[in-house]
């Protein structure tokens, strides 16, 4: 023992030694980050973000400079801190406060005290700012729009939070970042690489040099330009007609998805999330709850689509062959079941062309009827009924590439056994008799619309609608949005449906609002709608709604529009839809007269019966 | 007789070899840590690492003046070498020079010499002259007391100086002790001593009392059949508390703030990586920078940056964690652990008594200057300032060192058996 006393513990000592160093510089040693190194200053180089164009490569937004007051905690030295404030604009408490804020987030990265400055401030503080150790201005590039629309498409973007920067280490305190739309879908594409030059520094902070000789230093990578399908006067002329009405207008290029226009209303400029009053405007737009003018409703919005689903109806009983098209359906002015009644407004013979035409009720319950009476139970009907409308992209999520959607509702077996109790209850296809003219259960997206719309001009098919042309350099857009998507309905079956909708203007619902020279196809939709009051189930005006798209052959435009309350289709949506064809089409309007009525008309009225707390009536 | 060339070939070449080596990576971190933007070159003798080289061309001149010498020469000289030693520490009060608040250097002109450096080895020989004499038994109080008074006379001096880091040095001759013979008890009241002193600040005074008395409490439960008197058992816990009081009372009232700060940061208590924990804060840093491989000599951030003081001196092992990574640091260690081990073994191969002890000596000091400034730089050891044998910067220190080495390498080579 005596011999082994000090060899033990030297050998001890040794093997406590290994495992602090392997503790130390293997397993504790956070992964090789040069940023977390106190020898190593970290300066960022930001690279312009990437342009905006239309389709016709108007400049929809570029850039502007801003100066961001910033501060690195620990290296902030005492300093005159009123003379500071005075400088800043802000009050002695505030400034404690951000300060405070900024250590908490870290004492050794950079954290913003005064964002955006106008040019002004920028030029008297820049002159005093080598006074104040730690802090600095930093140079960043803002957003800088040419247009006052399109806001929902472009988006915008807003300084990253920490739930971002934990997610992605790319991005730093008061660095900005998409947010919305098209600047949130192709942010890595617009926003570039920024450049990074690691700067070794001794104990005192003094810069002794490029680390490594530079050799981990980057430059900066510009974002690349992107150019848009949007047609910016399409899109500003649907905004202007969609003044003081709620809703939305989708235009789309049939033969290529190609999104033409993507207007909701009410929408805000988006000049107004830009600069030192961002935050005031973004929380008025916020907390707006009535006109919701931050909410998409031509992406978010999930509405009856009301008769416009009868085309889908019609495509279906020829496809499923419960109809031809030459079959004769009596109309007695309305279709019974059992007890009840579905009331329809015309009364006579018609067949599949006048049916659409004429926006027969009775016509589109029997033909319905029919499908689901071909299958063995109103369970496989219904099945069968959504597999064709989901080929049309309804009932989920289309796969656009813009961020917000919903997947509308095409109900399945499962969710009327549910809602009808079975096995205990049956149900049978009468139940579901309402999905026959849009009403009941469906629920479509006004993008949605649009899109089934562009299959039927297209007799069969369509791409996934997208609002990328674009994107200027090596880059080409996805592979997905060049595949043609195929209908379950076979192409042939198309041509009575599309006459049908030719119909709807020549001596249809939509006959008295034509659109010279054009030969255009569409379907008048007006879909009952409730909402509660005080917990009461109330209903207000209908939603008027339009489908179209023109010309008749080749078509060139599909369109969908949706006036919240407007009434019947043919009276807003239907006048809107043929105005904006018109415009594409001629890039000129012929019916000035109705164009006035639509400029000038407004619904705010409508609008506001549901909050004046007193009785109403609708549909006037 | 002996020829001299018949002891030539008996030197322990696998000491020489890694004293060897450990000078030379002690060179290279020295001058990575030393580098400034003003050197010119490898042989600028006005750098640090510049200087760093002479004290080691010196040193060669040293290792062969101190061969060259008689063997007998140690033994028969030990008292007249420790005596010159103890005057020229008490010559400090009159000629010293200061430095950093410590009156331990002789200004030479051009350099400074430290004499605590060469105390080690004078103390050594005359302590292993005093055990190794036929006439003292280390079983026996009155030389027990002998030896702990040739121990306290360079001890006392030092720490007048003051150096409290050379002074714990001195805590490694219980171990040459020890092996002569000096009873077990006193090894294990000084660890046990240690444990309790940690134990009480890591712990507070209350929680190790009420430990230490469950722990005996338990143990005379466990031997209850034996009929132990239970007043021993009351007698060593008495002792035990009054040791845990007073450590908790002395910490508390006695010790400065900067002290007790020191133990508190490697027991974890508080964590001020500004303030007295910057030096520990930014060697681990440092060491933990270097992951597996190192970022390369010259190349480490923390090194470049300065931002470890004294890391040329005391904290040069950071370096070699930060350039050399993990493997480099296991190679380091690893030259120490077996240069120690191969000392305690040629030690054991002694003819005679002296050489035996002194042996023991050099690497029981060795060990303590390993243990203590490795633990530091890794932060398991509250901050003492003593250098890294052989690789620290320092004339001082690398002669005493070489000094202390050489003359084992000697005594090895005319004593022992093969």
């Amino acid at each position: 023992m005596r011999k082994l006393a000090l060899l033990i513990l030297v050998l001890l000592s040794g093997v406590l030694f290994i495992a602090r160093l392997f503790y130390l510089q293997i397993y504790d040693a956070s992964p090789e980050s040069l940023t977390q190194n106190s020898a190593i200053k970290v300066v960022y180089d930001y690279p312009q973000r990437g342009y905006m164009f239309d389709r016709n490569m108007e400049l929809l937004v570029s850039n502007q400079p801003s100066y961001d007051v910033m501060v690195v905690p620990r290296e902030v030295k005492p300093l005159d801190t009123l003379e500071f404030c005075s400088l800043l604009k802000i009050t002695k408490k505030e400034f404690k406060e951000i300060l405070r804020k900024a250590r908490i987030y870290s004492p050794r990265l950079p954290s913003v005290v005064i964002p955006q400055l106008n040019k002004a401030d920028f030029a008297s503080l820049s002159e005093k700012m080598y006074k104040y150790e730690g802090f600095y201005i930093q140079r960043r590039s803002l957003r800088d729009y040419q247009v006052d629309h399109s806001a929902n498409v472009m988006g915008y973007i807003a300084e990253v939070n920490n739930a971002i920067i934990k997610e992605n280490p790319y991005y730093q305190m008061g660095e900005l970042i998409g947010t919305a739309g098209v600047e949130k879908q192709y942010e890595e594409v617009l926003r570039g690489v920024k450049g990074v030059k690691y700067i070794q520094r001794d104990r005192f902070n003094r810069e002794i040099g490029p680390y490594k000789d530079g050799i981990f230093d980057t430059l900066p990578e510009r974002g690349k330009d992107i150019q848009l399908t949007i047609d910016a006067t399409l899109q500003k002329y649907g905004q202007e007609l969609m003044v003081n009405k709620r809703g939305g207008i989708v235009a789309i290029e049939p033969d290529s998805g190609e999104i033409l226009a993507l207007i909701t209303a009410p929408s805000y400029d988006p000049s107004l999330l830009v600069g030192r009053n961002r935050s005031k405007n973004f929380t008025k737009l916020w907390y707006d709850t009535i006109s919701k003018p931050l909410y998409d409703r031509v992406l978010m919005g999930e509405y009856p689509p009301g008769s416009p689903f009868k085309a889908l109806t019609a495509l279906i009983g020829l496809q499923e062959g419960a109809i031809e098209m030459d079959d004769i359906i009596s109309c007695t002015g309305g279709y019974h079941f059992g007890r009840r009644v579905l009331r329809c407004h015309h009364r006579g013979p018609v067949a599949m062309v006048s049916g659409i035409a004429r926006s027969c009720n009775t016509y589109f319950c029997t033909v319905y009827k029919r499908v689901m009476d071909s299958y063995p139970t109103p369970q496989d009907g219904i099945d069968a009924w959504r597999s064709d409308l989901m080929s049309f992209g309804l009932g989920d999520y289309l796969g656009y590439d813009l961020p917000t959607g919903r997947r509308g509702n095409i109900p399945t077996s499962a969710y009327y056994n549910k809602i009808h109790k079975y096995p205990e209850h049956r149900w049978s296809s009468l139940a579901t008799i309402s999905n026959a003219i849009g009403q009941g259960e469906v629920l479509l997206t006004p993008i949605q619309m649009a899109n089934f719309t562009a299959a039927i001009a297209n007799r069969g098919y369509y791409y996934t609608p997208h609002v990328i042309k674009n994107i200027i350099g090596p880059d080409t857009i996805p592979q997905k949005f060049k595949e043609k998507q195929h209908t379950k309905v076979k192409p042939e079956y198309f041509e009575p449906v599309v006459e049908g909708m030719f119909q709807v203007y020549e001596n249809g619902t939509a006959s008295s609002i034509r659109v010279p020279g054009i030969e255009v196809c569409g379907k008048t939709g007006t879909a009952e709608n409730f909402t509660r009051i005080d917990g009461k189930r109330v209903q207000l005006t209908d939603h008027s709604i339009f489908v179209a798209f023109a010309p008749k052959d080749n078509p060139k435009i599909a369109i969908s529009v949706f006036v919240e309350n407007g009434y019947w289709g043919s009276r807003w949506a239907g006048r809107i839809a043929g105005l904006m064809i018109e415009k594409y089409l001629k890039g000129e309007i012929t019916r000035t007269d109705m164009e006035k009525y639509v400029l000038e008309g407004s619904l705010e009225e409508e609008y506001a019966k549901q909050y004046s707390g007193k009785p109403f009536t609708i549909n006037r | 007789m002996m020829t001299p060339s018949k002891t030539y070939v008996r030197f322990d070449w696998l000491i020489i070899f890694i004293y060897l080596a450990l000078v030379i990576v002690g060179w290279l971190n020295i001058y990575s840590a030393s580098l400034s933007d003003n050197a010119q070159g490898f042989f600028d003798f006005s750098q640090i690492y510049g200087k760093q080289m002479i004290w080691m061309g010196l040193s060669v001149v040293l290792i062969i003046f101190v061969l060259a010498l008689e063997a007998k020469f140690y033994e028969n000289y030990a008292s007249i070498i420790y005596i010159a030693s103890v005057l020229s520490l008490a010559g400090l009060f009159i000629f010293g020079k200061t430095i950093a608040g410590a009156t331990a250097w002789y200004d030479l002109g051009g350099f400074s010499i430290q004499p605590s450096e060469f105390a080690k080895a004078a103390t050594a020989l005359a302590l292993s002259k005093y055990v190794s004499d036929i006439q003292t038994n280390l079983k026996d109080f009155k030389d027990q007391l002998a030896a702990l008074i040739l121990l306290a006379i360079p001890v006392i001096l030092i720490l007048l100086q003051p150096d409290p880091g050379s002074v714990l040095i001195y805590a490694a001759f219980i171990f040459p002790l020890y092996r002569e013979g000096l009873h077990g008890v006193y090894l294990f009241v000084g660890v046990g001593a240690a444990v309790l002193f940690v134990a009480t600040l890591a712990f507070g005074g209350i929680w190790t009392a009420a430990g230490v008395t469950l722990i005996a409490a338990f143990q005379f439960y466990r031997k209850r059949k034996a009929r132990v008197n239970i007043f021993n058992y009351i007698t060593v816990i008495g002792v035990c508390l009054l040791f845990i009081f007073s450590v908790s009372y002395i910490f508390n009232n006695v010790f400065k703030q900067h002290h007790r700060d020191r133990f508190n940061i490697v027991l974890g208590k508080e964590v001020d990586s500004r303030g007295i924990g910057y030096n520990t804060n930014q060697s681990e840093i440092a060491v933990s920078n270097g992951g597996w491989l190192g970022k390369g000599w010259t190349q480490g951030t923390q090194t470049k940056g300065n931002f470890v003081p004294e890391q040329h001196t005391d904290y040069i092992f950071s370096t070699v964690g930060e350039e050399w990574g993990f493997i480099g640091s296991l190679v380091v260690v690893l030259l120490f652990v077996g240069l120690i081990t191969r000392i305690i073994y040629r030690a054991e191969k002694q003819k005679n008594q002296f050489s035996r002890i002194y042996g023991y000596s050099v690497a029981a000091i060795l060990f303590l200057h390993f243990f203590v400034n490795i633990g530091m730089v890794l932060g398991i050891f509250p901050t003492v300032g003593i250098p890294l044998p052989f690789i620290s910067y320092g004339g001082s220190a690398l002669w005493g060192f070489t000094i202390l080495l050489f003359i084992f390498v000697k005594l090895d080579a005319v004593n022992s058996h093969y």
